[in-house]
């Protein structure tokens, strides 16, 4: 009788809208009078700002302003960390150096702002570029991360001894007596290179300052609207209450969109007010690849010492991370990268350093996978080496150094992104690798069909590896149920969504609850003026975090409205049942109360209330986990090669993941999917190519890959384990982020199976049919 | 400043009569004049395909086009399908499929697939794939688009 839609396929509430072009987006909010944002951007890398002639642009019919540093004076200063120092971690070095909203002495980075055009449309403030003049002076960009640190380099931030930004060491046990005691000890040098989120919707904001009312309202593609309406109302002198930021529909975010106190959210709201009009800003496609953040390379020295049998004893992994021009984002991405070296196995001697240095190059923050993907790729290839060093299948060895699932939860030792020590709360490794394995019949496989098709002549070959995914990180989250006169329920949570369903997932938690189908339930997310108190949608964190924020406030509105149903109705409350919107008396369904009428009842507009009672059906909750949950899962991928034209074809892709307690299969489906595609792109597609200029080569989409339908294979393959979480009510994990993770080690295992005439060792990532030519090349001349 | 060149266009069935600068994007004339801003503007450069609309009937990216280009000429946008009360079939098929997330590409590939659909009823899996391959997708990874195209063609047979 009661509606249960937890745990089903249902299709998304939010879809109609979207479908016919009738949902709102950043670019389609229109103000009247609003004026258009362009921002005059730096071609340097790294320069000195000698002046900037703006006098021309402001004469340019149509142009309204034109600002730069100087214009916003004790305004204009460096933004704060958006991600403390990890002062948690003894003997931690960090330098912070923040986003600055303008570049005032100095640019550095190629795309870094130097002036803001303020124009009646955006053509116009465009055209205004080529009214300003420069005067810079060309300095030497500082490229190269191992370069970078040595004595004598170009600074980038001139008042540091070093281009060190930050050095982080960490341990678990002793790997120098473990590797004493080990058969065998393997070192790689591995080079990984990420790249840009490419959401399809670039980002944007419009800003509204109501002089007369002194409320300013801001749309803004942001995945973090509330420390987003905090620094704007701080650094305006505004009170909370006067900054409302609303978050429309977004186009995708992965990561890049969580950024804040950038040169738009920063200096467009003051312009606003300077000029008591609405002010719009939409970055184009070349503006995101050059200054919105993304992920840049990491460097790794690494090390794994074991036995004869197989056991891991000790890992080593001393690396360096790019974090581009600034710092802003604190240690998140290279902290995930430490914690995430370790994977599903049970290494009980383990050093990590991590030199983070600057660069002239765009600025650091998560992309999809969130440095997670590299410390899985390192110990993914080491592992594979191992395999090969002991002519071991790579699943065994993998097999054999799986924390067993008597052993949660499992405290690595190591201090991850949210400054506690990483632990793993549940899993079932050794299952997901088992049903991977079964799911694509992995030994008949190795065994039978690849040799066959060896035997004909094509070069094809399998990987086989596992990951885990922390997600679900802390602090903590919060949501508003509350049900209206006309049995109408509203979901409130101060994350925003960026496409990943929140819309129908939320609702479908809520009302579990209440008994209530799902198209009474109004789900808002994002909108300050709604709900203001929350971190923002990041680390594979919205279901579980919010998500039991969410359904800690659905369940205190079901125990009041039972409470409140017996009351009238006369009954014990073990005698209501909440079932298609109405409480119920079990057993006489002729004696029921809507719930719209209990919320009625709950907020009487006469008479006197019962001390202690708050008003109406309605009910605030917060959920902030002690430690992350974390995910885990297992991937096999066949591809074939053509060894002339270095094409690689992905045949097969299967992934068996973990993901604890799944709201909604059909959604699920589509996360792992998603971040599947972008998986194969850092694989074999998608790189940031900087030249030594530190001039970005291919900052469009004809020149930077993102995966096409022809590029994907043709059925992904899924499977899932459910380990319930212990951390929360409803046991969940996060799964946003998954496929993104181990998807690059997988396509090179499969590789080097598919071509082993040329022992590829391939210890760079991505690759791409050009650089897997020369792999071939330079495997083929080593032979001779 | 540039002089303004007056224009007529069709769009879904309705004449526009508009001034316009000759440099007006296409895109730009139909989301900001016009106010249908369900064609979404991924790259301006032509490779996302966000931008789909018909040009008398073919598929075409109008941010490479100009509004004075359309002169004319008749221009299908995704207002010309479905409704949110009423979507026709093949938009249903991508709510059952889950063939979106963000929604951004969507009207780009529903305006790329719907002549493609009239002309190839009943399409192959490596079709709809090709069919698709100059919209980016980077929320869902095609697969689901693609079971979605499948059922719309099953349901669009059933209807006639």
């Amino acid at each position: 009788m009661a509606n249960h839609v937890f745990g089903k396929r249902i299709a998304r509430l939010e879809d109609p809208r979207l479908l016919t072009g009738q949902a709102q987006f950043i670019d389609d909010i229109t103000l009247p009078d609003m004026l258009h944002a362009a921002f005059f951007r730096s071609d340097y890398a790294h320069a000195r700002i000698k002046s900037i002639d703006v006098s021309a642009a402001l004469k340019r019919p149509g142009v309204v302003a034109v600002y730069t540093a100087k214009d916003f004076g004790d305004f204009w200063k460096p933004g704060p960390l958006q991600v403390p120092p990890p002062g948690a971690i003894p003997g931690a070095v960090f330098n912070a150096r923040t986003l600055v909203p303008i570049a005032k002495d100095k640019v550095r980075f190629s795309g870094e702002a130097i002036a803001v055009v303020i124009a009646t449309d955006r053509y116009i403030a465009e055209d205004a570029f080529a009214d300003i003049f420069v005067d810079l002076e060309p300095l030497d960009a500082v490229t190269d991360l191992e370069k970078a640190l040595q004595p004598g380099s170009t600074l980038v931030h001139e008042d540091l001894p070093s281009n060190l930004a930050a050095n982080v060491k960490q341990q678990r046990g002793n790997y120098e007596e473990a590797k004493a005691k080990a058969d065998f000890v393997i070192s790689k040098r591995i080079h990984i290179d990420r790249g840009a989120g490419g959401a399809m919707e670039n980002r944007g904001i419009v800003i509204e300052w109501n002089e007369r009312a002194q409320m300013m309202t801001i749309w803004a593609t942001t995945q973090a609207p509330i420390p987003l309406r905090n620094s704007i109302a701080a650094r305006l002198g505004l009170s909370d209450s006067q900054v409302r930021v609303i978050t429309p529909m977004i186009g995708g975010g992965f990561g890049p969109k969580i950024m804040t106190s950038q040169a738009d959210d920063v200096l467009l709201p003051i312009v606003a007010m300077w000029l008591k009009r609405p002010i719009k800003w939409i970055e184009d496609r070349r503006e995101n690849f050059l200054s919105t953040t993304s992920e840049r390379d990491q460097l790794h020295d690494s090390e794994i010492a074991f036995t004869k049998e197989g056991r891991i004893l000790g890992v080593k992994d001393v690396f360096y991370h790019n974090t581009g021009a600034y710092d802003p984002y604190g240690m998140t991405v290279p902290l995930n990268t430490q914690t995430h070296v370790l994977g599903s196995y049970d290494i009980l001697n383990y050093y990590t350093e991590v030199r983070m240095v600057f660069t002239n190059k765009m600025v650091v923050t998560p992309v999809r996978g969130a440095g997670r993907t590299y410390g899985v790729f390192v110990m993914e290839r080491l592992l594979d080496a191992a395999a090969h060093k002991l002519g071991m299948d790579p699943s065994v060895i993998r097999e054999k150094n799986f924390i067993r699932p008597d052993q949660y939860p499992y405290r690595t030792g190591i201090t991850g992104q949210d400054f506690v020590e990483n632990v793993l709360d549940s899993g079932n490794y050794p299952e997901t690798m088992r049903k991977v394995k079964e799911m694509v019949g992995y030994d008949r496989l190795v065994k039978e069909e690849l040799p066959k098709l060896r035997a004909q002549g094509k070069h094809v070959g399998v990987g086989i590896v596992s990951f885990v995914e922390g997600t679900a990180v802390g602090p903590y989250e919060g949501a508003k149920v509350s049900i209206d006169a006309g049995g109408k329920m509203l979901v409130a949570t101060g994350i925003s969504s960026q496409g990943q369903g929140h819309f129908t997932v939320f609702a479908q938690i809520a009302a579990e609850q209440v008994g209530m189908s799902l198209e009474n339930v109004r789900v808002v997310t994002g909108d300050t003026g709604i709900f203001h108190w929350g971190a923002g949608t990041f680390a594979s964190r919205g279901a579980a975090v919010a998500g039991s924020a969410v359904h800690k406030a659905a369940v205190m509105i079901r125990e009041k409205a039972i409470k409140l149903a017996a009351r009238y109705m006369q009954v014990a409350e073990d005698q209501i049942e909440l079932t298609g919107g109405k409480a119920v008396v079990k057993g006489d369904p002729s004696k029921f109360m809507t719930l719209g009428d209990l919320a009625v009842k709950s907020n009487p507009m006469r008479g006197v209330v019962e001390p202690g009672v708050e008003p109406g059906l309605e009910a605030t909750a917060y959920y902030g986990p002690p430690y992350g949950a974390t995910g885990q899962g297992a991937q096999v991928m066949v591809v074939e090669v053509d060894p002339d034209t270095c094409e690689v074809k992905i045949k097969r892709l299967a992934l068996v993941h973990d993901c604890g307690t799944v709201i909604n299969p059909l959604l699920l489906e589509g996360q792992v999917h998603g971040a599947l595609s972008l998986g194969i792109g850092n694989a074999f597609y998608e790189q940031m190519v900087y030249d030594e200029n530190g001039q970005l080569l291919n900052a469009s989409l004809m020149d930077y890959l993102l995966p096409m339908a022809t590029d994907m294979p043709a059925k992904m393959e899924l499977g899932h384990v459910e380990t319930p979480s212990p951390l929360n009510p409803l046991g969940m994990k996060g799964v946003g982020e998954s496929g993104a993770i181990p998807t690059p080690a997988c396509f090179m295992q499969a590789l080097e199976s598919a071509l082993p005439e040329y022992a590829l060792d391939i210890m760079d990532a991505p690759l791409s049919p050009s650089k897997l030519f020369h792999l071939i090349k330079a495997a083929k001349a080593a032979s001779h | 400043m540039s002089q303004l060149k007056a224009i007529k266009v069709t769009v879904n069935g309705v004449g526009y009569e508009r001034e316009v600068e000759p440099r007006l994007l296409l895109s730009d004339f139909l989301r900001h004049d016009l106010g249908l801003t369900g064609t979404h503007v991924g790259c301006e450069h032509g490779v996302c395909g966000a931008c789909t609309i018909l040009f008398d009937g073919e598929p075409t990216r109008s941010c490479l086009m100009f509004a004075v280009q359309a002169n004319g000429h008749q221009v299908t946008t995704i207002e010309s399908l479905g409704t949110p009360d009423k979507l026709n079939p093949l938009q249903e098929a991508f709510q059952e499929k889950h063939a979106l997330q963000c929604g951004y590409c969507t009207p780009g590939m529903l305006m790329a697939l719907t002549p493609f659909l009239e002309k190839t009823p009943d399409p192959s899996e490596e079709e709809i794939r090709e069919a698709i391959s100059g919209n980016l997708c980077r929320c869902t990874g095609y697969e689901n688009i693609i079971e979605a195209v499948k059922l719309a063609a099953e349901k669009m047979a059933a209807r006639r």
